[in-house]
């Protein structure tokens, strides 16, 4: 009987299991860390914005507090954006014939709101409340990151799912005095002998219990 | 036929033409036109199918009918069915392989590839009735962006890990026992195509010896790989009603009725497809009367284990005194469903009886009849078990009916047409029975004859 395959086709078909294998290996790995790039996350892309606000000279070079802005941060699920009469309590003196300010001074002048772009969006699914978290004392900087030091805006965080439950499986690194949650530059905060142990006396009087912040329907309501 | 007989005088003439005889059909297939006629109907049938799933996955799981309280409607009934009428497949293959019964080679290869697609059927349910299918692969413990495991508290993530289990189990244990039937059927092709395709699946198969230890180790492992599972899996199906608390599902006989009613379903099928197949590929040589009685006594034995269990689980419910239990037990006998109940019962049980006698068992169309009542009976048992427990569970304030939607009904169809396109396709393409082991047991039989 004559041949039907010639003598490397074995070599072949092993290679191309192997090729296959690896393929297989390779596009998994491939697939796992297209899904944690910031190319799928959005972390660290600018947002365009109609009016270019910097968060770098708002609140960085001035110092403007957070809630100055965003002032349903400590009251409501939603930390708000602030409406054009905000922007003019300053602007009406400030820059007021800027070029770059003009959709601003347009969206006072017809009472019509900016359409800003939701930089730190989350799923439909998810239910997050801005209140609870600023009452415990997490900072601001922990999801927002350096915001100080953006003169453009973009999500400092991946905020997948994985994000939010490392946190609350443990949340006492996290935490901070509750009356200095917008502070942005904890640097040497953890390693001041006079703040050990603040996570876990915090965890105890607000009855922080991470069994219990790890349940499904806590987020996902 | 006759002319195909083997002769007795030649062993080599013989085994010859034991091959020829299984190696024909893909090659040559007889019976060409009854092949297409049931193909297109399989095929009309996966139609249905591909129509009724693009409904469900258009619309969502509200076009079925199962709502509180029948949250699993013939959705999960149909995956058991399909899980039982599996096992049976690797009952008749690997048990009887590791116990020596070589009578099996005759059955094995298409009880194999019974299994393989009833369990394609089976495991595509639990995908189509979650509520969002397409993200069925958070079921696998995977490296996920969630920071989460499968919730392994939740019968669905068993589900996964038994079928994805049992799947492979039985596609390698189907393929590992193919493999020199194969490379038989590459060696006698015309066709290049027809040699480089079974030669490829042959994986280069020269018959040498150490080709055929190794693969009797293979093949031996493999088949002790499938028999645990096919308990160990079946108990999990018991087991995933028994996590749920509703009365009717918490009796302690549950895995071991779960097995001998899948073992009972599953040899009902694989008698009914052997007749079938026996009589359309001109095949009464190699399944003899033999086989038929063999099937005929399987069936009884696992039927009247099964009969067991509908006892036991009465006797449970009985002697527990419990209300709802009771509730339950005489929501079966007399309730809305009851007819599901006394279905599975009489077309279970009673053509069952016949198998007591050598005469039946050894009739084809007598034995086909009885293996399609025992189809359909535990059919009627899995819808029985879910709905019966779930239209009347513990809280009497959630009561209410079922009746499965048409878009359900269409799928358990397309489903059957899902199997018939698999199975017929194998039928045809692949050798349907073991030649080799089939030439090895007749020798073993004339050896000890003639000692």
């Amino acid at each position: 009987m004559p041949q039907i395959f010639k003598p490397s086709a074995d070599t072949w078909l092993r290679t191309f299991a192997a090729v296959a294998a690896l393929g297989l290996i390779a596009a998994a790995l491939f697939g796992a860390g297209v899904a944690r790039s910031d190319w799928v996350t959005r972390a660290g892309w600018p947002v365009e914005q109609p009016v270019p606000f910097s968060h770098k000279h708002h609140v960085g070079d001035l110092g403007l507090d957070c809630r100055y802005c965003h002032s349903d941060v400590e009251e409501g699920r939603y930390a708000g954006l602030p409406s054009s009469h905000v922007c003019i309590t300053c602007h009406s003196q400030l820059w007021t014939g800027a070029e770059v300010l003009e959709p601003v001074r347009a969206s006072f002048a017809e009472n019509r709101p900016i359409a800003w772009k939701r930089v730190a969006a989350l799923p439909e699914y998810v239910y997050f409340d801005h209140h609870i978290h600023v009452a415990r004392g997490v900072p601001c900087v922990e999801c927002h990151g350096r915001i100080d030091e953006m003169p453009l805006t973009w999500r400092a965080k991946p905020l997948q799912m994985r994000f939010c439950i490392d946190c609350h499986r443990d949340p006492a690194p996290r935490l901070r005095p509750v009356n200095q949650v917008t502070r942005m530059d904890w640097t040497g905060w953890a390693s001041d002998p006079a703040n050990r142990g603040f996570g876990e006396r915090a965890m105890r009087r607000f009855h922080i219990q991470p069994a219990k912040l790890t349940d499904c329907n806590v987020c996902h309501r | 036929m006759a002319e195909r007989r083997p002769n007795r005088a030649s062993d080599a003439d013989r085994d010859a033409a034991v091959t020829r005889a299984i190696t024909r059909i893909p090659l040559d297939y007889p019976h060409r036109l009854a092949w297409w006629l049931f193909f297109l109907a399989a095929l009309g049938l996966l139609a249905v199918f591909l129509v009724s799933v693009t409904v469900l996955f258009a619309r969502g799981v509200g076009v079925w009918g199962n709502n509180i309280p029948v949250n699993w409607g013939i959705a999960i009934s149909n995956y058991v069915w399909w899980l039982g009428i599996g096992q049976g497949g690797t009952l008749i293959s690997a048990l009887l392989l590791l116990v020596q019964q070589h009578w099996r080679n005759s059955l094995n290869r298409f009880a194999e590839t019974v299994t393989v697609f009833a369990v394609i059927c089976a495991g595509i349910y639990p995908i189509l009735h979650l509520g969002r299918p397409w993200l069925f692969y958070w079921m696998a413990p995977y490296p996920s962006t969630m920071g989460v495991w499968p919730q392994f508290k939740s019968p669905l993530a068993w589900d996964f890990f038994a079928v994805v289990t049992y799947l492979t189990v039985s596609i390698v244990f189907w393929y590992v026992g193919a493999i020199p039937d194969f490379a038989s059927t590459r060696d006698r092709a015309k066709r290049r195509s027809a040699q480089v395709f079974y030669g490829l699946l042959a994986l280069g198969w020269r018959g040498a010896a150490r080709h055929w230890a190794r693969w009797r180790q293979a093949y031996r492992l493999s088949a002790a790989l499938a028999v645990p599972l096919v308990v160990s899996f079946h108990s999990e199906v018991s087991l995933l009603m028994s996590a749920g608390p509703i009365p009717g599902w918490a009796s302690t006989v549950f895995p071991a009725h779960f097995v001998a009613g899948a073992a009972f379903s599953g040899f009902a099928v694989v008698a009914m497809l052997a007749t079938v197949l026996r009589k359309t590929l001109g095949l009464q040589d190699l399944v003899t009367a033999k086989h038929l009685d063999m099937l005929g006594k399987l069936m009884l034995v696992t039927g009247m284990l099964t009969a067991y269990g509908y006892f036991a689980e009465a006797f449970n419910a009985l002697y527990s005194g419990e209300a709802h239990e009771l509730q339950t037990l005489r929501d079966r006998f007399a309730g809305a469903y009851a007819w599901s109940y006394w279905g599975a019962v009489i077309l279970n049980f009673v053509p069952l009886q016949l198998m007591w006698l050598r005469r039946f068992r050894c009739n084809p169309a007598c034995l086909f009849l009885v293996g399609l009542s025992g189809a359909v009976g535990m059919w009627l048992e899995r819808y029985m078990l879910v709905v019966t427990s779930l239209y009347r569970d513990y809280l009497v304030s959630s009561w209410g009916a079922y009746h499965a939607s048409v878009w359900e009904w269409l799928l358990f169809a397309g489903t059957v047409g899902l199997f018939m396109v698999g199975f017929l396709l194998f039928v045809r393409l692949a050798p349907m029975m073991s030649a080799f082991e089939i030439k090895a047991a007749i020798f073993e039989h004339e050896e000890s004859v003639d000692v």
